[in-house]
C-alpha cells in the first residue's frame, strides 16, 4: 500500500468528517425530499433537517427523574461512533487517517456500540415505550448482524483482508470482480441490512409515532433540545457513512486514489453524486413498499443471510 | 528464590489458608484465609510469569502426597497461561470475599475448602501424569461442590442444583479417567511426556476414542451443550466468589483439557476431531446466547453466557485443529491464540460480571432482573463496573472482548479460500454463529445493565439498595479496569498467549500477530489498533460534549417522563427482563419452547367479566426437558427393578454367589 502525506491523510479524514456531519441532515432531507414530490406533496426545503437541529441545539434539554448519567451520555456516544467511522472508512479517498485500522468488522462493531448505546439510554427513561424501543431494535440489530457478517465474509474473500482500503483497491484494480454474482448477492444482503440498521421502511417507520409500530423513534421519546438534536444528527449520519460505504464498496469508481487537492475534489464530488442517487432510489423505495410487521421482519434479515451465505459460496468457487 | 520453590510456597499458604480457614472466630477466619490465599495466588502468579517470561518450565516431584506414583508438577507455558488467569481471578475474588457476607461461606467447612479449591486450580494446569492430574481434577471437583452447597440451610434449590453438578461432574470424570486408562495403557507411561512421544504411534481408533473421551470429559466441566445443564443451576446457587471462580477459572481448565490432550498430548489429529469440537463449540454459543438472552435471573444469565463464551473458544480449537490437520500450520497457530485470547478476556470480564452481579444480590437480595432497576444511581460504584464488563463481554471497540472477537473471526476469514471441502464450509458457518452470539450477545447486556441498572427501581428492595463494601467493588473494580487496559493494550498479554499457543501445538511458526500498539497480522493483510481507536472515541466523545455544553450550559433540567398523558409514571408501567426478550422468545419459539399458562377466573354473576387472570410463563432449558429428565426418570424405574433382587433372603444372595462364580469359570475356560 503506497503511503500518502500526513497532510492529505488528514485532509481526507477531515473532510469526510465535515462531509458526513453536514451532508447527513442535507441526504435526509433530500429522501424526505423525494419521498413528498412522489406523493404529490411540495415537501419542506432538502435544509430543513439543518434548520430543525439549529432549533433544536438551542431549545432547553430535559430528562426523565430517575435517568442516571447513561442516558445523557448516550447520544454523544451515538455521534461519536458515527464520527471516529467517518474519520477512518475510505469514503472520500483511500487513505483516510487510521487507514491500516479501518476495517469493516471494527466498522460494524462501532455502529453497534452506538446503538447498544441508544438502547441503554432508552431504558434509562423507565418507561414502557423506551423498553419496547430498546428491546424491537436489538432484536433487529441481533438478527441482522449474522447477514452483515457473513456479507462481509463474501466481499473479503477476493481481497484476503477484510481491511476497507485493500478492499477497495483490489475492486479498483480488477473491475470485472463488481459484476461477479458474490457482489450482486452480497450487495442486496448489504442493502437490507442498511435499511433494517438504519431504522427505514419496509423494517421501521421514521416517521410513526404509533406505539404498535414504533421502533426507534419509541427510543427517542424523552430526547429534548441538544440531546434531540444530537441523536437525529447522529441517526443522519449513520444512514449517510451507511450509504457511502455501499456505494464505495460496489461502485468505487471516482473515490481519490491519490493525495493531490484534485483527486479529493473529484472525489468529493463523485461520492456526493452516488450518495445522492443511492439515497434518492431509496427513497423512491420507501414509497412503494409498507411496513413489515415486527414479527416478519426476522424472515426479511433470515432471506439477507442466505443470500449473504450464497455470495460466500460463489466466491468459493470462483476463486 | 527459585521458582519450584515459589511453587512449594503457593501449595504452602494455600493450605495454610485452609487451615486457618476451620480456626477461629467468623471474621478471623475469614480475613486470614482470605489473605492467604490472595499470598498463594500471588505466588502462583510470579511462578507462571516467570515461566512465560524466560521460557524454561518448573518441574517438581514428591512422593510424599500419593503413595506409589508420588505427585508430580511440571508448568510449560501452556499451563502457566491458566495459572496467571487464575491467580488474577483468585486475587480478585478473595478481595471481594474479604467484604462479602452471608450465604454460607462463612462457615467452617466453606471457609475452608474455599482456598483449597483455589490452590487446586493453581494446580490442575501444572500436572504431569495422569495420577497427579485426577487427583487434582478431583480434588477440585469435590471442594467446589462443597461451595456449591454452602448455602443448603437457607435454600432447598441449592441441594438440587448441587445433585445436578454432582452428577455432571462425576459423569466427565469418569470419561477422563477411562481416556486417561487407555492413553496410559497402550503407550505403557503415566507420564505426559511419555505419552506424548508415544502416542502419534498409537492405533487411529485408541487414538480417536481416547479424544472423544476426554472431549465429554472436558467439555462437562466446561459448560459445553449438551452437558451444560449443571452450570445454570449450580453458578446461580453458589457464593458470589464462588460462582466467579467456578466461571472465570474453573470452567477455563476444560478447554486448558482439549487443547492438553488434543494439541500436546496427541499432538493433533485428524479433521473429524476438530470438525466433532467446532460443532459442539458453535451448538454451545448460540445455545448459550440464546438462552442468556432470554433469562431474567442475573446469575442464571451469566451462567449461560458462559456457555456461549466457551462455545466460541471451542470454535477457535476447533480451526485451530482443522488448519492443522490441512496442513495450514500458520493459521492454527492463530487460530489457536485467537481462543487463548478469549480464554483470557473471558475470564476477566465474567469474573467481574459474576462478582458485582453478586454485589448486586448482597445490596437487594435478589437477582431476578424483574424485580431490580435504578441500580446506576443507588449503587454508583458498582453499576459502571457492571456496565464496563457489560460492554466488554458484548465486543464493544476498546475493551478486550471486541480484541478477541476480532482476531477469530480473522482467523476464520483468512480460512478462505480454500479448496478443502471441510474447510469451506465450516469457516462461513463459523463466522455466522459469531455473529448470531455477537448480536445476542449485545442484546443479552443490554437487558441486564438496562432492566438491572437503569430505569426506576421494580421493588422496593431495589429502591433501599446502597453500595456495598469498598473491598467488594475493589475486587470487582480491579477485574474491570482489566477490561479497559487489555482492551486498549492487548499486548501486555499477546507475547504469553503466542508462547502458550506455540507450547500447545509445538508449531514453530512465526509469529502471527506483530506486537505493538498496532495488533498486526504478518502473514495477511489486516490491523487493529485498538488503544488508538480509543484515542479517536474519546477525542469525538469530547468534542461533542463539549459542543453541547457550549450551547446550552448547565445539566439537563428533571422532569417527569412522558406517560401519554398519565400523571405519574410507575414502575410497573417498566419493561421487564421478560417483556425484553419476547420479541426473541418469539422468533426462536421452535428452540425456546417457552410454556404458557393462562389461568382465568370469571365472576359467579356472568362468565363475560373477569374476576382474576394469571400468566405464567417459564422457559426451561430444552436439553434438561427432553434429555436429562427421560434418562433420569429410566434410570429411576430401573432402580425401582433392581431393588426387588436383594430381598434379604440368604438363600437368594448364596445363589447369587453360585450364578456368579459359574460365568467366571465358563468365561476363564
Amino acid at each position: 500500500m503506497s503511503n500518502w502525506p500526513l497532510d492529505s491523510v488528514v485532509a481526507v479524514s477531515a473532510c469526510q468528517v465535515i462531509g458526513v456531519v453536514l451532508g447527513g441532515p442535507l441526504l435526509v432531507g433530500l429522501m424526505r425530499k423525494v419521498r413528498c414530490r412522489l406523493e404529490g406533496r411540495a415537501g419542506p426545503p432538502i435544509r430543513q433537517p439543518l434548520l430543525d437541529l439549529r432549533k433544536l441545539a438551542r431549545r432547553e434539554r430535559m430528562r426523565p427523574a430517575q435517568a442516571s448519567f447513561v442516558f445523557s451520555a448516550a447520544p454523544v456516544l451515538l455521534v461519536a461512533t458515527t464520527l471516529v467511522i467517518a474519520a477512518i472508512a475510505p469514503l472520500l479517498g483511500t487513505h483516510p487517517a487510521l487507514a491500516s485500522s479501518s476495517d469493516l468488522f471494527a466498522v460494524v462493531f462501532l455502529l453497534l456500540f452506538g446503538s447498544v448505546a441508544i438502547a441503554l439510554g432508552a431504558l434509562d427513561t423507565g418507561t414502557a415505550f423506551g423498553g419496547m424501543g430498546a428491546s424491537r431494535s436489538m432484536t433487529i440489530g441481533a438478527l441482522a448482524e449474522p447477514a452483515l457478517l457473513v456479507a462481509i465474509l463474501a466481499l473479503s474473500i477476493p481481497a484476503h483482508s477484510s481491511n476497507l482500503p485493500t478492499i477497495i483497491g483490489s475492486s479498483l484494480a480488477h473491475p470485472l470482480w463488481l459484476a461477479s454474482p458474490q457482489r450482486l448477492l452480497a450487495l442486496v444482503a448489504f442493502l437490507i441490512v442498511i435499511i433494517a440498521e438504519s431504522g427505514r421502511l419496509p423494517v421501521d417507520n421514521p416517521g410513526t409515532h404509533l406505539e404498535l409500530t414504533m421502533i426507534h423513534e419509541a427510543m427517542l421519546l424523552e430526547y429534548s433540545g441538544a440531546d434531540l438534536a444530537l441523536v437525529k444528527l447522529g441517526e443522519s449520519m449513520r444512514l449517510t457513512v451507511l450509504i457511502t460505504l455501499l456505494a464505495d464498496l460496489f461502485v468505487p469508481w471516482g473515490i481519490a486514489t491519490g493525495p493531490s487537492p484534485g483527486h479529493l475534489v473529484i472525489g468529493l464530488v463523485t461520492t456526493a453524486a452516488k450518495v445522492a442517487v443511492l439515497g434518492a432510489g431509496l427513497a423512491t423505495f420507501e414509497v412503494a413498499v409498507a411496513k413489515l410487521r415486527l414479527f416478519r421482519v426476522p424472515e426479511l434479515l433470515a432471506g439477507a443471510f442466505v443470500l449473504s451465505v450464497l455470495a460466500v459460496v460463489s466466491a468459493l468457487v470462483i476463486s | 528464590m527459585s521458582a519450584s520453590d515459589l511453587l512449594v510456597a503457593t501449595a504452602l499458604a494455600g493450605t495454610a489458608a485452609s487451615i486457618s480457614g476451620a480456626i477461629g472466630s467468623a471474621r478471623v477466619r475469614i480475613n486470614v484465609s482470605a489473605v492467604l490465599t490472595i499470598a498463594a495466588c500471588a505466588c502462583g502468579l510470579a511462578v507462571a510469569v516467570g515461566v512465560l517470561h524466560s521460557h524454561h518450565g518448573v518441574a517438581l516431584y514428591t512422593n510424599r502426597l500419593i503413595p506409589l506414583t508420588g505427585l508430580s508438577l511440571a508448568l510449560d507455558p501452556l499451563g502457566s497461561l491458566f495459572v496467571a488467569i487464575t491467580s488474577v481471578v483468585g486475587i480478585c475474588a478473595m478481595v471481594f470475599r474479604l467484604g462479602y457476607e452471608g450465604h454460607g461461606l462463612s462457615s467452617r467447612t466453606a471457609s475452608s475448602a474455599l482456598p483449597l479449591f483455589v490452590t487446586t486450580m493453581l494446580f490442575v494446569p501444572a500436572a504431569a501424569t495422569v495420577t497427579t492430574f485426577l487427583f487434582l481434577w478431583e480434588l477440585m471437583a469435590v471442594t467446589s461442590l462443597l461451595l456449591v452447597l454452602a448455602d443448603h440451610r437457607h435454600r432447598p434449590e441449592v441441594q438440587k442444583a448441587a445433585q445436578w453438578y454432582a452428577v455432571m461432574t462425576q459423569f466427565g470424570a469418569a470419561c477422563l479417567l477411562v481416556g486417561f486408562v487407555l492413553l496410559a495403557t497402550r503407550t505403557g507411561s503415566q507420564s505426559f511426556v511419555t505419552i506424548a512421544a508415544r502416542a502419534p504411534h498409537l492405533a487411529a481408533w485408541v487414538r480417536g476414542s481416547a479424544f472423544v473421551l476426554m472431549v465429554i470429559g472436558f467439555g462437562s466441566k466446561a459448560g459445553m451443550v449438551p452437558l451444560h445443564v449443571w452450570l445454570p443451576r449450580a453458578h446461580p446457587e453458589a457464593p458470589g466468589p464462588v460462582s466467579a471462580l467456578m466461571s472465570a477459572a474453573m470452567v477455563n481448565l476444560g478447554v486448558y483439557g482439549i487443547v492438553r490432550v488434543g494439541d500436546g498430548l496427541l499432538r493433533g489429529g485428524p479433521a473429524w476431531w476438530w470438525l466433532l469440537v467446532m460443532i459442539l463449540g458453535a451448538l454451545s454459543a448460540l445455545f448459550g446466547s440464546l438462552h442468556s438472552a432470554t433469562s431474567r435471573d442475573l446469575k442464571r444469565l451469566l451462567a449461560y453466557s458462559t456457555t456461549d463464551n466457551v462455545g466460541l473458544m471451542l470454535l477457535g480449537v476447533g480451526a485451530s485443529g482443522l488448519f492443522a490437520a490441512t496442513g495450514h500450520q500458520g493459521l492454527a497457530l492463530f487460530a489457536l491464540i485467537a481462543a487463548l485470547l478469549h480464554v483470557v478476556f473471558h475470564a476477566v470480564f465474567k469474573g467481574s460480571l459474576f462478582l458485582s452481579a453478586s454485589s448486586v444480590q448482597q445490596a437487594t437480595g435478589t437477582r431476578d432482573l424483574d424485580s431490580l432497576g435504578g441500580l446506576m444511581r443507588r449503587m454508583p460504584v458498582t453499576g459502571p463496573i457492571f456496565l464496563v464488563a457489560g460492554l466488554a463481554i458484548s465486543a464493544m471497540p476498546a475493551l478486550c472482548g471486541f480484541v478477541s472477537e476480532w482476531l477469530l473471526l480473522q482467523a476464520m476469514l483468512h480460512g478462505l479460500p480454500t479448496t478443502n471441502a471441510a474447510i469451506a464450509v465450516t469457516m462461513p458457518i463459523g463466522v455466522g454463529v459469531l455473529a448470531l452470539t455477537g448480536g445476542l450477545t449485545a442484546f443479552t447486556f443490554v437487558k441486564a445493565i438496562g432492566i438491572g441498572f437503569l430505569g426506576q427501581p421494580r421493588t422496593e428492595a431495589a429502591a433501599g439498595a446502597t453500595e456495598v463494601r469498598g473491598s467488594m467493588w475493589a475486587g470487582s473494580g480491579m477485574l474491570a479496569a482489566l477490561c479497559l487496559i487489555l482492551g486498549v493494550a492487548p499486548w501486555l498479554v499477546v507475547p504469553a498467549v503466542v508462547d502458550a499457543a506455540r507450547d500447545a501445538t509445538g508449531i514453530r511458526a512465526s509469529n502471527p500477530l506483530t506486537p505493538g500498539w498496532q495488533l498486526g497480522l504478518s502473514d495477511i493483510h489486516g490491523a487493529l489498533a485498538p488503544g488508538l481507536l480509543l484515542v479517536a472515541l474519546a477525542l469525538a466523545g469530547a468534542t461533542v460534549s463539549l459542543g453541547r455544553a457550549a450551547l446550552q450550559r448547565g445539566a439537563a433540567r428533571r422532569a417527569e417522563a412522558w406517560g401519554c398523558g398519565r400523571e405519574l409514571q410507575t414502575a410497573r408501567m417498566e419493561y421487564t427482563a421478560t417483556s425484553f426478550g419476547e420479541p426473541l422468545t418469539r422468533v426462536f419459539d421452535d428452540v425456546l419452547s417457552p410454556s404458557h399458562d393462562l389461568d382465568i377466573s370469571h365472576t359467579a354473576e356472568s362468565r363475560y367479566y373477569v374476576e382474576a387472570a394469571t400468566f405464567h410463563t417459564a422457559l426451561d432449558d430444552g436439553f434438561e426437558r427432553r434429555f436429562y429428565r427421560p434418562v433420569a426418570g429410566a434410570l429411576r424405574r430401573w432402580g425401582a427393578l433392581a431393588r426387588r433382587v436383594p430381598n434379604g433372603s440368604i438363600h437368594r444372595y448364596l445363589a447369587f454367589g453360585l450364578v456368579a462364580l459359574i460365568v467366571v469359570l465358563v468365561v476363564v475356560a
